[in-house]
């Protein structure tokens, strides 16, 4: 695993490149300012496309060199063909996403694999937070309750959940701490972001 | 009052300055899609900034239904003829002429300089009129193409244009995908819809039906037919404009003396309409409209591939940046998005923005900052 995601404080990317090979059509999800995709590109050799709906992000995709679509998620999605994509890619925005079944539904319709991640609500920090009477703020929960972007809060666990009943095959899965570390043990307790592989059996 | 700020130094930014139209001629038959062939021609064409030694640096800017050659800048014997696209060309600017070499063209069958109807057909010695041929997006690029060979550039650094100009970038890709390394793709379509073809139909209608108009041979009646072109345009105008801006820039509003139950000008929109629509059939020619509208009509590259636009676009090897505006109804961002989604199953280079503006169609000829944010940091890529 390459530690260049971990230096632009994204652990999570490191994970999500080590599950890109070569020459693999990559499709990123709320892309940013493209740093994932650029990342992906200069080092696992992938190719591929950004979907980002903000103007500022879009614009630094495109001095990021990357190839970006101006679009919202769904309509984004509802354009490509079946299986264009050896990846699909959502990281840290399924928490923003409020068709959350549809999206990952499109997701592994447009795409071979879904690479998601995702802040764990049930992150030991954040349940001590909630303990104190106070909603989470953390690295991967950056947000206070009245301006967060996010609309979903849920945990390893429940994530697990609705993989099931979505009949959704987990084919990998790596959990984070708040330093970028890997968790190895109680995932649900001292993961703060997880990274999982999805796919069709 | 006398301001005690400094005035702010001059900025880098700026227009091009003078500029001057240049003509050449080609006498190699161009061959056309119709079948008929144009003997010779001429293009006019104007040039800003400078070739480099790699020839790496022109970028062609195609113009849409009545545009020219005169992209940027001015006249020196006349400044207030500015170009049609000044606020995107000059040092500094999106279209930065102290890196590129811009290229702009007045198309066959225009009226503003190259060969077109009003031209003296060879055979006749009259002007061409009616029988001048209908020319197709396809002949222009290859017009255009001969311009390239004239002025030495084997490959364009880009080829940009809105609407009508947008379609020719994207043939471009089709017709030389060797001699294009990237293609901007701006309000346009990759086909005109049914409600599109209408209203260039009832443009034309407006224009055939005029009796001024002579069966397209009015050079030789000594008129013009000027209540068809004006028809003409002021429909077209409506569809260049959106509802919003429309209601924000004239709502309701009337002129003094209005109320008098009476078929004159009484609401501002109508004075408007009327306005465009004079100022344009006094300088634009009929025969050149109805050649314009029918390009449009007939641009459709994926029909030879039964009606697969990623088949027709498999062959570009160029990079794309597609670009739509949110209020443009004409060609709306979901027309936009019909090309991009091609190039993606092509797995092809594309990139995509969707500008939010109120103006309309006529968004792309705005001075939108984040719209030529985009083009700029496009075009950085092109060229750093």
């Amino acid at each position: 695993m390459t530690n260049i995601g971990n230096a632009l404080g994204r652990g999570d990317f490191d994970v999500i490149a080590s599950w890109v090979q070569p020459g693999e059509r990559v499709l990123d999800l709320g892309c940013g300012d493209g740093s994932l995709l650029k990342l992906l590109i200069e080092s696992r050799g992938a190719r591929g496309y950004g979907i980002e709906l903000e103007n500022a992000a879009t614009l630094a995709a495109l001095k990021n060199g990357i190839n970006v679509i101006q679009s919202n998620l769904e309509q984004g999605l509802a354009g490509f063909g079946d299986r264009t994509f050896d990846h699909v890619v959502l990281s840290r925005t399924l928490q923003t996403v409020r068709h959350t079944e549809k999206i990952l539904g499109e997701m592994l319709r447009v795409g071979r694999e879904a690479v998601i991640s995702f802040p764990n609500f049930a992150y030991w920090k954040n349940r001590m937070a909630v303990m104190a009477g106070r909603m989470p703020v953390s690295e991967d929960l950056p947000y206070e309750w009245f301006d967060t972007p996010n609309l979903r809060f849920f945990t390893i666990l429940d994530f697990e959940a609705l993989c099931q009943k979505m009949s959704l095959a987990i084919r990998d899965r790596q959990v984070l701490d708040d330093a970028g570390s890997l968790v190895t043990e109680e995932h649900n307790f001292l993961g703060s972001v997880a990274v999982f592989r999805l796919g069709r059996d | 009052m006398t301001s005690l700020v400094q005035s702010p130094v001059p900025s880098r930014i700026q227009s091009v300055g003078a500029v001057s139209a240049q003509r050449v001629g080609f006498a190699e038959p161009l061959p056309l899609k119709s079948g008929a062939v144009l003997p010779a021609f001429e293009l006019a064409f104007e040039t800003y900034g400078s070739l480099n030694a790699a020839k790496d640096n022109a970028i062609l800017v195609c113009h849409a239904l009545s545009g020219h050659h005169h992209v940027a800048g001015h006249y020196a014997d006349n400044p207030n003829n500015i170009g049609w696209w000044d606020n995107i060309v000059g040092p500094g600017r999106p279209f930065d002429t102290d890196r590129f070499f811009i290229v702009g063209l007045n198309n066959l069958g225009g009226c503003h300089g190259s060969t077109g109807p009003a031209s003296s057909n060879p055979l006749t010695g009259k002007p061409w009129g009616a029988d001048f041929p209908v020319v197709t997006v396809e002949d222009w690029v290859a017009s255009q193409a001969r311009l390239a060979d004239h002025l030495g550039i084997d490959a364009w650094a880009a080829v940009i244009g809105g609407s009508l100009g947008g379609m020719q970038a994207l043939q471009w890709t089709m017709s030389f995908p060797e001699r294009i390394r990237n293609s901007l793709v701006i309000a346009a379509a990759p086909r005109l819809s049914a409600e599109n073809i209408a209203f260039n139909d009832v443009a034309r209608q407006a224009i055939i039906t005029d009796p001024d108009f002579h069966g397209g041979h009015f050079y030789e009646h000594g008129v013009r037919p000027m209540r068809g072109l004006r028809l003409a345009r002021m429909l077209g105008h409506i569809t260049y404009l959106s509802d919003d801006q429309m209601a924000e820039k004239f709502g309701r509003r009337v002129k003094p003396g209005a109320g008098s139950y009476g078929f004159d000008v009484e609401f501002e929109i109508e004075s408007y309409l009327r306005y465009q629509g004079d100022k344009f059939a006094g300088v634009f020619d009929a025969n050149t409209y109805l050649r314009m509208t029918k390009a449009l009509d007939y641009f459709d590259p994926a029909a030879a591939f039964e009606n697969d636009l990623a088949a027709a676009l498999a062959s570009a090897r160029a990079k794309f940046l597609v670009v739509s505006f949110t209020t443009d109804w004409r060609f709306s961002p979901a027309r936009s998005r019909e090309i991009v989604n091609a190039l993606v199953k092509n797995g092809q280079d594309v990139s995509y923005a969707e500008i939010a503006s109120a103006h309309g169609h006529d968004s792309f000829l705005m001075d939108e900052p984040h719209y030529h944010a985009v083009i700029e940091a496009y075009l950085r890529r092109v060229l750093p």
